[in-house]
């Protein structure tokens, strides 16, 4: 007959006891495997950024060398000095930082306004101009630059900072996300602050967009983002290190410094730093920018 | 209230909401549709083989020209394919690491980091990574034991495959953040009922998980979809199009027609053949997220 203990009131026989003891050993064994995967990919995921900061701190010899220099043993920070200045990548920084700000900012409030309008105001065309603004999400911005080329052209924007940014400076996308959460702030408080004598501008500054402020950190998050990454319209737009922004600065970096590679590494570092850096500071708005899209739809 | 009065109120908000709208549809005006109607336009010309002399009106003719051309046949062809290598296992990759990054384990936040920080690299940064890293003389693949003879992106057979690697490490991250935040929507409760049920895992996850996170899914196919369509960054920095064509995606073809051939024509017929393949992916995202608006989120 098996031994029967008591735990808690309840009779557990000896066989019921090993089951347990083999069911919490498997479950050590499994959480083991987890890490033991998890880990695994975390190393494929982070290698090539892993070995760009390597790359960064070697001489192009030791960059060449076989088997590679896993680590760095004897860092040499010269490829930042050289990327930084003779790289100009200082340059392309503050021109990416000028641009995205222009662009983010003029996003926000120029999408405030439209929402505010589709969202509170009443006026003729209201459906239509609406269905304006959505139509502009169906025209990819790649195929318009024939003829925004030439417009840059001939106001006479061509590598400057205006060129950059002013086909910028409005969002379909944004003007719907920021109606749809106006659209959330009841109605009770606007009667409310009508009666307080509140103006459509003094509601829409001190009620409607502080109550908006989670659409509005996304549309700040999409809008940084989709500046800040730009490629093909900095590429046709600019000529030269003025007004190149990061990413062509790269480019840029990469071709004037073949025979030092770790030149072009250390100038990737300085061109990712920025983004990884609020990625750490901002994870929970980012996720929520990049799936506002997605989620909220 | 009098009438005239309920009608001056009525005017002064229509004023208001159509000087709210301004600034947004003069940037559409001038940006988006301005350029977008002139493509159907610029089609018609041809364009002349040298600067200086007038363009000449040919009607559909360069239409049928460059559609039944084998540049731009082979440039779809090169980007459908692109798409297919990229976008389901993006998609595949991002879902399993969400679903390994969704349990309770001590130090999981790290993970969900490092496997979201591809986000923080733009098309240029990870390019220029895998670029070197890819190259034949500095890079690692030699010493991996991959070699491959013309090196791998001037391999008609592996450049495209090298740059659909690159495109998908890069996306990664977004990917994760996407899929896990659908994951993180799917109420424990149906889970759990369905472990109580005694669903295996494998059956869990195709009978309960898949299902409910199928429009999370969709809705990455198909932008996932439009951004491989407008892909241009990764190709101008890792193969320019080449060898061979073999990754002369629609986007490089349109910005090779208007830079290196200064033909307006054809890259105006080239962009209205991106426009119609973006709105058939567009019209197909919308019709998901009205019936995911309809069954609530």
């Amino acid at each position: 007959m098996a031994t029967e203990f008591v735990v808690h009131g309840i009779t557990v026989t000896e066989a019921d006891r090993r089951a347990a003891q083999r069911r919490v050993v498997r479950r050590r064994v499994g959480a083991v495997a987890r890490y033991a995967l998890l880990t695994v990919l975390a190393i494929v995921v982070l290698f090539p950024i892993y070995i760009t900061i390597v790359n960064s701190l070697l001489s192009p010899s030791q960059i060449a060398a076989r088997p590679p220099v896993l680590f760095p043993t004897d860092p040499t920070w010269g490829a930042y000095a050289d990327a930084w200045n003779q790289g100009s990548m200082s340059r392309y920084l503050v021109n990416s930082v000028i641009v995205t700000t222009l662009i983010v900012v003029a996003q926000i409030v120029t999408a405030t306004l439209a929402a505010y309008a589709f969202a509170f105001l009443e006026f003729p065309f209201k459906r239509t101009l609406f269905l304006v603004f959505l139509a502009t999400l169906m025209v990819p911005f790649e195929v318009t630059i024939i003829t925004n080329l030439t417009t840059v052209v001939n106001l006479g924007w061509y590598n400057t900072y205006a060129g950059l940014a002013v086909p910028f400076l409005a969002t379909g996308f944004g003007a719907f996300l920021l109606r749809q959460a106006f659209l959330g702030v009841p109605g009770d408080l606007r009667d409310a602050a009508a009666l307080d004598g509140y103006g459509h501008l003094r509601f829409m500054v001190r009620v409607a967009v502080p109550l908006a402020r989670p659409a509005m950190a996304a549309l700040a998050v999409f809008s940084f983002l989709g500046a800040w990454n730009q490629y093909l319209w900095p590429l046709i737009v600019t000529k030269d290190a003025r007004y190149r922004t990061l990413q062509i600065g790269l480019r840029q970096l990469r071709a004037t410094s073949i025979d030092q590679v770790n030149v072009t590494f250390a100038g990737v570092v300085i061109a990712a730093l920025p983004l990884l850096i609020l990625l750490v500071i901002f994870q929970k708005q980012l996720v929520r920018g990049l799936t506002a899209g997605a989620v909220k739809g | 209230m009098t009438a005239t009065r309920f009608w001056n109120r009525r005017r002064r908000e229509a004023g208001l909401g159509y000087l709210m709208l301004a600034p947004s549809l003069l940037v559409f005006s001038v940006f988006v549709f301005y350029p977008f109607l002139r493509n159907f336009y610029l089609g018609f010309f041809r364009t002349p083989p040298f600067p200086g002399l007038p363009q000449r009106y040919v009607g559909f003719d360069q239409y049928r020209e460059v559609l039944t051309s084998s540049y731009f046949t082979n440039s779809m062809r090169v980007t459908v394919l692109f798409a297919l290598l990229t976008v389901p296992t993006g998609i595949i990759l991002g879902l399993l690491l969400a679903m390994l990054a969704n349990q309770q384990l001590r130090g999981i936040g790290w993970y969900r980091t490092i496997f979201s920080s591809t986000v923080a690299t733009s098309v240029a940064v990870a390019s220029v990574i895998f670029g070197t890293l890819l190259n034949p003389q500095v890079g690692l693949l030699p010493w991996l034991g991959i070699s491959t003879t013309p090196s791998i992106l001037e391999n008609p057979k592996y450049a495209l495959l090298a740059v659909a690697v690159t495109t998908i490490w890069q996306n990664l991250g977004l990917s994760f953040i996407v899929m896990s935040s659908g994951l993180q929507a799917i109420p424990d409760e149906i889970i759990e009922a369905s472990e109580v049920d005694g669903a295996g895992s494998g059956l869990r996850f195709f009978r309960v998980t898949l299902p409910l996170l199928s429009p999370t899914v969709f809705f990455a196919v198909v932008v996932g979809s439009i951004v491989a369509f407008q892909s241009f960054g990764q190709i101008d920095l890792l193969t320019q199009g080449g060898p061979l064509q073999k990754t002369n995606v629609l986007t490089y073809a349109i910005y090779t027609a208007l830079r290196g051939e200064q033909n307006e024509g054809k890259a105006a017929v080239l962009s209205v053949a991106l426009f119609l393949v973006t709105l058939v992916l567009t019209i197909a995202q919308m019709r998901i997220l009205e019936r995911r608006v309809h069954y609530g989120d």
